[in-house]
């Protein structure tokens, strides 16, 4: 098992946001966290890297308890995540913002370079020295994937990649993601469009108001409509 | 002519130190976020010890090694305080570390002379460069020339440092979204560190290099921070090259503003500083601040107005005080009104800062014309004392509305720099129009009228003053305009959205701010009976800012507790000893550390957290729940 996560509960300050959620994602499996706005999506992600200031349950990774550990340390274990807000340095150009995600080789994990984040989003190869503020959105989300992979993580936390992103560069980014995959690394991405989903996850994890409500082979979530329209449907 | 291209060049020597610490403070705050008051203290330090090193060592590189050891030296402890202090402190409310370096400002001011004394130390000359260079007819010394030469070098240095080091990248990330770099795995505990050793070495550095030119002592800290403080806002905070710019330019304003300018030379840096801020708000190099992220715990706690009991409570302790003249001195009683008056004055600072959201770093400003109001009246015009009483404070209405309406189209850290001018322009003009305000000499002979001569009959009517206008207040915050404020505070956009003219609430208050401080002040002309320039100086206004974080910057009643304590604890400690402030500067740091909240405020969380059910809703929304980190 890559990552497991059991009865996390988490908090923003008075209010209880995570109910006692529990998934797995195996090593070299692409699993996919659905919901829609607010199920509580990004604050499992954020509670499992620790940027949530409350938060209880056990998060294993590779077999060690990381519920602890705070944020760097948790990153520099090989467990990358790439916020939904992109947040890119806009100040930095291009090769500045991949060279903050830069960390040594790790054993186990793909190694990426520049040269070879460069070849999987060739957009970011032509604008090398723009500062990150001067890109457009689906520039922005390919760059804060490359700078993620910099790190060169075992698994990586996807937050909402297709969001706001046209059809073409959507597609692009499925490929990515499925490249990703090819070289070995474990993906957990939230999403709120299950057409993508579909495209690039194995497995799947439904999250309602904090709750883990459904999971399931992407194959099986096929054949139930009405899972599907009880939580997903707009 | 050959003389002001001589002046010129002084001027561009003495920018080069003023350009070294004011960049220490631009990359200090742009990572950590901490505007570090303390760096004028690293600053004299880096002075002391290059001093004492090069006392020590003899020949070139002795001179040299003991100039760069002294900064390395102040850089070392930059770490162990940023390490022992600083790190507790990264997660509390705004500006209250701006407390904490205060509190160590104080401690070094007196520690440094209790280790080289209080007289005024002449360094040792740079070997090799004791001599002048002729210029045109002048002599200009051979160490301002390597000065000049020294700060472009510098800033070629931290360009190469920021632009082509995986560090320095790392620097820039963090000044943008210090969350963002931990997620991507950096520490940024040894981050904050090394940035904080590096700003607090080029402060010592400065320091170091000025013994060559001017005489150390132990006042250098206050007079460089405020320079200081002006280069960062003008030049732009964050921004190095900035820094240098404004550095040149404050540098150039005073060599020339003594010569062009004589009646006004001490406000000129304050007036370009004010029309730079009101042209370009975020200086010359720098960026619009992003919207402060909202401070963790800030109205987590509701205010709530004083029940019955709490009002019954306070009706009490006021009947407690009102009995002081039975018990105490004549001495005690001076006291006592010198402390109601500041209970006014800190109450007013929390009405613009805690329920208006803006941080005024120079609030003495309209305490100070509050006592220069009084003055006039009563020395010019011969007023009797309930009118001057009444009338004087007016003068700090009016400097409020001026001032005020200029400095709420800023906010955050540039409208804490602003009113800071400001006050520094009232302070320079009470200092400099001799003619009307005696300048240094003040006025004196403000006596109260026999009616209220005696000291207990002073202390009632300061007791008097001070419950209305700690109610009336009070009564401001509850009320629709108080909530009005409060909304702009919490979120500009959002008010503005359901019809607030965010600008017109906080002009508003930054007036009502300035008229009860302009109070104080009146009462304070009739204390002491007599009024000075520094009645408006930056130590008054630091005071205030202390006192109203010493109680509690989040809560309703902070101010009044934390004025009380901070002005018996330091009238007490003057008398008593004379390291008063390396004390009162301890204590300062204690609190800091260990009551995060303030006093009020520490209080009020041990009743949530059920330590101290005696006092269940004793305080403002002691009921409520504690919520977010």
């Amino acid at each position: 098992m890559k990552l497991s996560v059991a009865a996390l509960n988490s908090y923003y300050g008075p209010a209880h946001i995570l109910f006692d959620v529990a998934l797995d994602v195996d090593a070299g499996e692409v699993v996919a966290l659905l919901g829609r706005n607010g199920a509580g999506k990004s604050t499992t992600f954020r509670s499992i890297v620790g940027l949530v200031a409350r938060r209880e349950g056990r998060i294993l990774f590779e077999g060690r308890d990381v519920s602890k550990e705070p944020t760097h340390a948790i990153v520099r274990g090989g467990l990358g995540y790439v916020p939904e807000e992109r947040r890119i340095f806009t100040d930095l150009t291009v090769e500045e913002n991949l060279e903050v995600g830069r960390q040594p080789a790790r054993s186990g994990a793909p190694l990426w370079s520049k040269d070879k984040l460069f070849t999987l989003f060739p957009n970011l190869a032509e604008m090398r020295n723009r500062p990150g503020g001067r890109m457009s959105g689906g520039e922005q989300q390919m760059l804060t994937i490359a700078r993620t992979l910099m790190g060169n993580p075992s698994l990586v936390l996807l937050d909402e990649p297709s969001e706001g992103l046209s059809p073409k560069i959507v597609e692009q980014m499925a490929h990515a993601i499925l490249t990703m995959k090819q070289e070995g690394l474990s993906i957990l991405v939230s999403e709120q469009n299950l057409h993508f989903a579909r495209l690039i996850s194995d497995r799947t994890y439904i999250i309602e108001r904090g709750r883990i409500c459904y999971s399931g082979t992407m194959a099986e979530l096929e054949t139930r409509p009405d899972i599907r329209d009880a939580h997903l449907a707009v | 002519m050959s003389f002001y291209v001589v002046q010129f060049l002084t001027g561009l020597a003495s920018a080069a130190s003023l350009f070294l610490v004011a960049s220490g403070l631009s990359i200090i705050f742009g990572v950590t976020r901490i505007v570090n008051f303390a760096h004028g203290a690293f600053y004299m330090l880096g002075a002391y010890l290059a001093f004492s090193l090069t006392e020590r060592l003899s020949g070139t590189l002795g001179f040299w090694g003991g100039i760069v050891g002294a900064a390395l030296i102040v850089a070392l402890i930059g770490v162990v305080v940023e390490m022992v202090l600083l790190r507790r402190i990264y997660r509390s409310p705004e500006l209250f570390q701006l407390l904490a370096t205060f509190g160590l400002t104080l401690m070094v001011e007196d520690l440094v002379v209790l280790i080289w004394g209080p007289d005024d130390l002449l360094g040792r000359r740079a070997p090799g460069l004791r001599g002048a260079v002729d210029f045109f007819g002048q002599a200009v010394p051979t160490y301002d020339i390597l000065l000049i030469v020294l700060g472009p070098v510098v800033l070629g240095a931290l360009w190469l440092l920021f632009r082509r080091t995986r560090w320095g990248v790392l620097v820039r990330a963090a000044t943008q979204d210090r969350d963002m770099v931990a997620a991507l795995g950096v520490n940024q505990k040894w981050l904050f560190t090394s940035v904080f050793a590096l700003g607090v070495f080029l402060a010592a550095l400065g320091g170091a290099l000025q013994i060559p030119r001017d005489a150390v002592n132990h006042t250098m800290d206050l007079r460089i921070i405020v320079d200081v403080f002006v280069v960062v806002v003008i030049g732009g905070l964050g921004s190095i090259t900035g820094a240098f710019v404004a550095a040149v330019l404050v540098s150039e304003l005073n060599a020339f503003g003594i010569l062009i300018f004589p009646k006004i030379s001490i406000i000129l840096v304050f007036l370009v500083m004010a029309i730079v801020l009101i042209v370009r708000p975020w200086g010359l190099f720098g960026k619009p601040e992003a919207a402060a992220r909202q401070t963790p715990g800030l109205s987590v706690r509701p205010w709530q107005p004083l029940s019955f009991n709490e009002r019954l409570a306070c009706v009490g302790a006021l009947i407690v005080a009102a009995a002081l003249p039975l018990l105490g001195s004549n001495y005690a009683l001076i006291v006592g009104a010198e402390i109601a008056i500041f209970v006014i004055f800190a109450a007013s600072l929390h009405f613009l800062m805690s329920v208006g959201g803006l941080a005024s770093f120079g609030h003495a400003a309209y305490f100070g014309l509050g006592t220069y109001g009084v003055a006039f009246l009563a020395k010019f015009l011969g007023f009797p004392m309930i009118a001057c009483l009444l009338l004087g404070p007016v003068l700090g209405l009016l400097g409020a509305m001026l001032f005020g309406w200029f400095a709420v189209q800023l906010s955050g850290v540039y409208f804490a720099m602003l009113t800071l001018a400001f006050a520094q322009i009232v302070w320079s003009i009470a200092f400099q129009w001799v003619e009307v305000t005696g300048g240094d000499n003040g006025i004196l002979g403000v006596w109260p009228a026999a009616f209220v001569a005696t000291p207990a009959r002073f202390y009632w009517l300061a007791l008097f003053v001070t419950a209305v206008s700690v109610t009336l207040l009070r009564v401001l915050v509850f009320s629709p305009f108080g909530y009005a404020l409060r909304a702009t505070r919490d979120s500009g956009l959002r008010s503005e959205a359901i019809g607030l003219n965010s600008k017109r609430i906080q002009w508003t208050a930054f007036v009502i701010a300035g008229t009860f401080a302009g109070i104080s002040g009146a009462l304070f002309a009739y204390l002491k009976g007599s009024v000075f320039p520094d009645n408006a100086g930056i130590a008054l206004s630091v005071d205030s800012l202390v006192m109203v974080l010493l109680g509690g910057v989040e809560t309703v009643s902070g101010a009044v507790i934390g004025a009380i304590v901070y002005k018996a604890l330091s009238i007490w400690l003057v008398s008593y000893t004379d390291l008063s402030k390396l004390v009162l500067g301890g204590f300062i740091v204690l609190i800091v550390v260990a009551f995060p909240k303030g006093i009020v405020g520490t209080f009020g969380s041990l009743v949530d957290n059920g330590r101290l059910p005696f006092f269940k809703r004793a305080l403002p929304g002691a009921s409520q729940a504690e919520g977010a980190e």
